[in-house]
């Protein structure tokens, strides 16, 4: 059935295809796919350190994410904590099992609880990092892997996510980039799914009215930690 | 769903006649297209992001066969599975068949317009699988068993009070005597309703706003996250996608996310976009075990290389709908079948015949304002034109129409007949409206006067004065 459709389909379609393109066109493809060749790259998106940071702060914060900068990991249960206690959410957290969030001294703070895992139906509070930040428009990019469930960024009513600074870029052809540089030679570099979040979930199906939360988290929490190694 | 775009005029003159539809689309009128611009202004490369978006396209058609081959070995390498389906009738068989497969008896789905084309749920239903709708405007009109009216606004056309009532009648569970006043109300009950669903659903079943050849990804976007918790939580993971959703490589899929959002509903991106690239790896937490792509042609691939092979650019961002004079008057519902406005009337004639949709290329006023908004810059003017060019040679539209269009072209083309013939009628109207400078009622036009008067003409023709303003100024 879908074999005698491939055949056909791809007939019809290289048919028509070679009338337009004419003989070489099957090697410009093919180098072209090799290229990863970027198209105009909005001037918003090259800035130095500090303006990706202060451009991605305004945006996220545009599109209802709220923004803290701090020093340390040592200063990210302090900021969690008080951020939830301002919105009266349970400090309830469920964190990824990513070996640099490890490394947040949550017992300091005897409000929080924390489990690690996927994101599940009673959860609070997901807790991610992200592998980028895009500055053109406020985005987080998470790519799932062992350390990193897709679930917990969006199952959870709230989502905190704890980034290191230096993980800033400005703009999607850079994260891509940097989603290439990290990956293991020879294998696809692409994980499972790559997500790019840009504020809490909305919707605004019901006469145009923009709701937030809307199947994923409406609260979102983005903390950006000046030093990489705690 | 069956097609009703044959009866697209009495559809529409009930669309006229909803009062609750009017409110609606006066809302929409007010809305999407001013965030477009506001978002616009804030984007100053967006004419060169537009011309870039474009140039992937025509690329990517050119070389579609290369692309689809390159996206089918990188899906399987991926340990996915990409399945091509020629019509619609064998991509439901398939999904059926891969639904079975796993067993399944709930099936969560995220917006796909293509599984409206095939109509997936029905189909579905009558093999005892639920399809569970998990957008809330598309879940609202699941409910409902009605067709979208606008493609990323598919409840569009109905009020908050007419959606509580659908709630009330559907999720009998619930306290009749509920208050559900609020959108916010609404939204926390389809919330509690779409949880324990996403969480149990056997399969899940996704469209594809793009497809990826360079890494077999599918690209989704949305603004709620439906489309993530439908990909990430069940077992299955099926896209369907039409053939011309492919681009070459991640750079070019940047490209064309730059121009969507902000074409459709003023963003600069949705909340949520999600590449997906095949089923979970070693290790992986969570996500599919399997993952399918249902790749249907449906007629597309006839398109190509023909006048409506721009048509197959279209990225379904609904700027043509929601700048349409047409669709802003009688919705969406009226075009009859799922897809609508401009790019509605040129793509269904191409997917359901042109017998079946005639009125459709003429539902349009030509006054190119979808064009002009296009993200792909498609020429959908010029497309309906070809249509209607179409129905004339293929003699399909009524005797009289085509014997006015016909004596009409003959005059129009030769100035020696037209000039004096236009002048007459121009006089002899004139004298016959004396100083009413209006008609009531007039021979052979009374699909026109029966609604408004037609002006009267003021007695000159503008190539006369034209002449005569000439002779002044050649005098001064």
């Amino acid at each position: 059935m879908s074999r005698a459709s491939r055949q056909f389909m791809l007939a019809t379609i290289r048919r028509a295809c070679t009338q337009r393109r004419g003989e070489t066109g099957v090697r410009a493809a093919a180098a072209r796919l090799g290229r990863h060749e970027a198209g105009p790259v909005p001037a918003r998106g090259r800035l130095d350190r500090e303006g990706q940071i202060a451009l991605f702060t305004a945006e996220a914060t545009r599109v209802e994410a709220t923004v803290k900068r701090v020093a340390s990991l040592k200063d990210v249960p302090g900021a969690v904590a008080a951020y939830l206690a301002g919105q009266n959410i349970e400090a309830r957290l469920k964190m990824a099992p990513d070996p640099w969030l490890r490394n947040i001294p949550w017992s300091k703070s005897s409000v929080i609880s924390v489990t690690e895992g996927v994101g599940e139906r009673n959860d609070a509070v997901g807790v991610t990092t992200a592998a980028v930040m895009v500055a053109e428009t406020g985005t987080l990019v998470l790519a799932s892997g062992p350390e990193s469930p897709t679930s917990l960024a969006l199952v959870p009513p709230v989502h905190v996510a704890v980034v290191p600074v230096g993980r800033m870029v400005g703009s999607y052809e850079e994260a891509w980039a940097r989603l290439r540089e990290r990956a293991p030679a020879g294998g696809p570099f692409m994980p499972r799914a790559v997500n790019w979040i840009t504020g809490p979930s909305r919707t605004a199906d019901i006469e145009q009215t923009l709701l937030l939360g809307a199947h994923g988290p409406q609260r979102q929490l983005i903390i950006l930690v000046d030093e990489e190694k705690a | 769903m069956e097609p009703t775009s044959a009866r697209f005029k009495n559809n529409a003159r009930e669309a006229l006649d909803t009062p609750t539809l009017q409110a609606a689309l006066t809302k929409l009128a007010d809305g999407f297209p001013g965030r477009r611009r506001d978002a616009i202004a804030r984007m100053p490369e967006f004419e060169r992001l537009r011309d870039a978006a474009r140039a992937i396209k025509e690329h990517t058609l050119d070389h579609l066969d290369v692309y689809l081959e390159t996206f089918e070995a990188r899906v399987n390498a991926n340990g996915g599975e990409v399945h091509w389906c020629a019509d619609a009738d064998e991509a439901r068989r398939t999904i059926l068949d891969i639904c079975r497969r796993a067993g399944a008896r709930t099936v969560t789905k995220s917006k796909s317009m293509i599984s409206e084309e095939i109509a997936i749920n029905d189909y579905l239903e009558r093999h005892g699988i639920r399809p569970v709708e998990t957008d809330l405007g598309e879940y609202i009109i699941q409910l409902r068993r009605e067709p979208p009216s606008h493609i990323i606004a598919p409840a569009i056309h109905l009020s908050a009070a007419q959606v509580a009532d659908t709630f009330r009648a559907s999720h009998t569970r619930r306290p009749k005597d509920r208050p559900l006043d609020e959108p916010t109300a609404l939204l926390d009950e389809a919330r509690a309703e779409l949880r324990e669903d996403f969480l149990t659903a056997d399969v899940g079943i996704t469209g594809a706003n793009m497809l990826v050849a360079e890494t077999g990804s599918n690209v989704l976007v949305t603004n709620e996250g439906n489309a993530d918790l439908t990909h990430t939580l069940p077992r299955v993971h099926i896209v369907v996608a039409s053939i011309e959703k492919i681009v070459p490589t991640l750079e070019d899929a940047s490209i064309v996310l730059r121009v969507l959002a902000r074409s459709a509903t003023g963003q600069d991106v949705t909340v949520y976009t999600s590449f997906c690239t095949g089923p979970r790896r070693t290790g992986d937490p969570d996500g599919p075990r399997e993952y399918h792509v249902v790749l249907l042609d449906n007629g597309r691939s006839k398109l190509l290389n023909t006048e409506f092979h721009d048509m197959l650019r279209c990225i379904r961002c609904s700027a043509c709908l929601n700048h349409c004079p047409v669709y802003r008057a009688v919705g969406g519902h009226a075009y009859g079948w799922v897809y609508s406005g401009p790019m509605g009337a040129v793509l269904i004639p191409a997917l359901i015949g042109l017998e079946e949709a005639a009125h459709l290329p003429n539902a349009s006023t030509l006054c190119g304002r979808c064009e002009s908004v296009c993200p792909m810059r498609i020429p959908l003017p010029r497309m309906l034109r070809a249509w209607r060019e179409r129905q004339h040679r293929e003699k399909k539209i009524s005797w009289s129409a085509r014997f006015g269009l016909t004596a009409w072209s003959f005059v129009a083309a030769r100035p020696r007949f037209y000039r004096p013939l236009t002048a007459l009628a121009i006089r002899a109207l004139g004298n016959m409206a004396r100083n009413r400078g209006r008609f009531r009622r007039l021979p052979l036009l009374g699909g026109w006067t029966r609604v408004r008067d037609f002006p009267a003409p003021e007695g000159e023709t503008f190539m006369t004065l034209w002449r005569d303003a000439a002779e002044r100024r050649g005098q001064s």
